[in-house]
């Protein structure tokens, strides 16, 4: 059993009649990256307002490195980085001065603890006269991590830190972050881009103010109980109106230029065989059908056609 | 102490690289100064008048001749029918119209009362009443010359001799200016400080700031200490251009001004940031420090008598610092007053600012 940092028991919130968390239970083990992967609106920010004090949970109890978040916030503001969704670092300031008075309200010095983010401050040190407001996406969002990192935080919490900024950014922001985690800080990370969640050693899924499934990404993936089929060929739109009229098919989706279909976990659901033939049948010929393996995507698409059944 | 200076240092990083900031702070003393001073004054020069002399007689024309020579007239027109006045009046051409209905000298030689019409334009009210009595000042002294030369002896009447004291030439500029001083002040307090807070919460890094183990007050301090600065030295500059380029004298100690506006700042800042911890947004926050800073300056005194107030107004001036803070400023720069003068204020201005202080301290949440 690993060590946990974070714990969450029945976590809720309610904003006047709107619910934005309907009592989450999870736990982030120490030195992983833990992702909470899900729409817009999902809930995400608030629960990570929650984790970072900034925000009182309506219910339920939340305790990160074994302090509780209401009562110890004093303690828990010290040994945790936080990162907000939006940019929130001075952009009157320059680079250096925004990470000069970050270490400084913290009561660290910037030499002192220069080798925490030096990986990541480096790279936009040539900059460090710039204002913080003139910086590229990418560049904003490193600095901000550096800003977030100064103080040596035991657990950084990192608000859909990818949105909005461009796919190789994201993919040396990743590098990053994997090699924050063998430092053996624990990371709290949310996104809405499935992709990114394969890079986490654990994910949840949310969905509405609920987690869905929590595991690795690959226990996610294992979990899926059906079979999918990638369908390519001329006249998509027929092959998703006829695949979606066929029996035992649970959903047929367009993907880019093809249609998965997954299948219903009987017997009776029909193979890739079958579906070619009903196809060429229909006078739909000329098609590619093969087996593909399932995404986070898709078991996310899945699990939240579920979700209303489960609750009713 | 270590973290306060680490936000008083950002906070003047920020202030001088805005481009505005600096010019804003010299420029604004300079020409509250100028306009309030020169252009905005009570005295009426140039009253246009419509004289209608119906008696045209040897005292009638000596009683014009009083208002043809003096600077704060300008006979506009003059015509034997007063109606012809009166369109004037009307379409505003002129302010005033004297009409000497006939007989007047006749009057004053047999020794009865002889009678002048004045008809003023009171769309101004103020105004009015003050051109009123300039022209009434003008027939009176016509009055005493009348009777100096009327034969018998002159007849007994009370002779007033004034003296304005504080203020012997009774020179608009001098009251006015530090009632302008504390103004910029309280500008800077309020707004500056406040708005400063809020802007935070817009932008969002407020949220940044929130998470760490900055205590509320620490933050706070290191938010207004700045400010407290600027605000003292921006009335330095402007007590040194009063006295430099408007010769206002400075009879009381400048320190005890000096001391009275570092408390009047903690009043007005406080006030600025309780705003600004109840607001989202600095629009919200403008709108109701406005709201309140015009309440405040049309009850202070500046341009009114508070004592000609009514009693529920007065009371109301009990919560208006800028009141407290402008009769101070009167007593010391034109009376000469001394601290045991001005204590008893000065305690009330304390004990406001410290609970004023205290509820922008208690309503700023780093939590929600």
């Amino acid at each position: 059993m690993p060590d946990v940092s974070i714990t969450g028991e029945g976590v809720g919130k309610s904003y006047g009649t709107t619910t934005a968390l309907k009592g989450l239970d999870f736990s982030v083990n120490k030195g992983e990256i833990f992702g909470f992967i899900g729409p817009d609106g999902a809930g995400k920010t608030t629960l990570f307002r929650i984790l970072t004090t900034l925000l009182l949970p309506g219910s339920g109890k939340v305790s990160v490195e074994g302090y509780d978040v209401v009562k110890d916030y004093r303690i828990l503001r010290r040994i945790l980085g936080y990162m907000p969704g939006k940019f929130s670092l001075y952009h009157d300031l320059s680079v250096e001065e925004n990470l000069r008075f970050f270490a400084g309200i913290f009561g660290v010095d910037v030499h002192e603890n220069y080798h925490l983010v030096k990986d990541i401050y480096s790279q936009i040190e040539p900059f460090a006269k710039r204002r913080a407001g003139k910086l590229s996406g990418g560049m904003k969002q490193k600095l901000a991590l550096s800003c977030a990192l100064i103080h040596k935080p035991v657990v950084l919490v990192l608000d859909e830190p990818t949105t909005g900024v461009d796919a190789v950014s994201r993919r040396e922001f990743w590098e990053m972050l994997l090699r924050l985690k063998s430092g053996g800080i624990t990371i709290v990370v949310s996104t809405p881009y499935m992709d990114e969640a394969m890079r986490c050693d654990r994910v949840a899924l949310m969905q509405q103010g609920s987690i869905m499934t929590t595991g690795t990404p690959q226990e996610i993936i294992a979990a899926f109980p059906r079979k999918i089929y990638r369908i390519k060929g001329s006249g998509i739109l027929d092959i998703l109106r006829l695949t979606r009229n066929m029996k035992y098919i649970r959903s047929a989706e367009l993907f880019g230029d093809a249609v998965h279909i997954s299948t219903e976990n009987t017997d009776q659901a029909p193979t890739a065989g079958e579906i070619s033939q009903y196809l060429s049948a229909q006078g739909l010929s000329g098609h590619t059908i093969k087996e593909v393996v399932a995404g986070i995507e898709d078991c996310f698409i899945d699990r939240m056609k579920q979700q209303p059944d489960k609750h009713e | 102490m270590r973290t306060i200076f680490y936000i008083m240092q950002k906070e003047f990083i920020q202030v001088f690289r805005n481009r505005m900031m600096l010019p804003i702070i010299f420029l604004m003393p300079l020409m509250q100064l100028l306009i309030l001073s020169y252009a905005v004054t009570f005295e009426i020069k140039n009253i246009r008048l419509h004289i209608t002399d119906n008696d045209n007689s040897v005292a009638s024309r000596a009683l014009l001749e009083h208002f043809r020579s003096s600077e704060f007239y300008h006979i506009f027109g003059e015509s034997a029918d007063a109606s012809f006045g009166m369109e004037q009046l009307k379409k505003g051409d002129i302010h005033q119209q004297l009409v000497i209905l006939p007989g007047f000298e006749k009057q004053i030689v047999t020794g009865s009362t002889a009678g002048v019409q004045v008809i003023t334009d009171a769309i101004n009210g103020s105004a009015a009443a003050l051109m009123n009595a300039y022209t009434l000042s003008v027939i009176e002294s016509y009055n005493r010359e009348v009777l100096s030369r009327s034969p018998g002896p002159p007849p007994k009447q009370v002779q007033v001799s004034r003296r304005y004291w504080f203020n012997p030439a009774l020179d608009y500029k001098t009251y006015m200016i530090p009632g302008i001083l504390v103004l910029l002040v309280t500008l800077i307090g309020m707004f500056l400080a406040g708005m400063n807070v809020v802007r935070e919460k817009e932008i969002g890094t407020i949220e940044q700031i929130n998470v760490t183990p900055i205590r509320k007050v620490q933050f706070i301090a290191g938010k207004l200490l700045p400010f407290w600065i600027i605000a003292l030295a921006e009335l330095a500059f402007g007590l040194a251009l009063a006295v430099l380029l408007f010769n206002i004298p400075i009879v009381g100690n400048i320190f005890l001004i000096f001391l009275v506006a570092s408390v009047y700042l903690v009043v007005v800042m406080g006030l600025g940031l309780f705003i600004s911890t109840i607001t989202n947004t600095q629009q919200q926050s403008m709108f109701l420090s406005w709201f309140f800073l015009v309440i405040f300056i049309l009850m202070s005194g500046l341009f009114t008598p508070v004592e000609s107030m009514p009693r529920w107004a007065l009371q109301l001036n009990t919560i208006n610092p800028i009141a407290y803070f402008i009769r101070i400023m009167r007593m010391i720069m034109l009376k000469g007053s001394g601290f045991q003068d001005i204590v008893q204020p000065l305690i009330y201005l304390s004990v406001y600012g410290i609970t004023m202080l205290s509820l922008a301290v208690w309503r700023y949440r780093k939590t929600s």
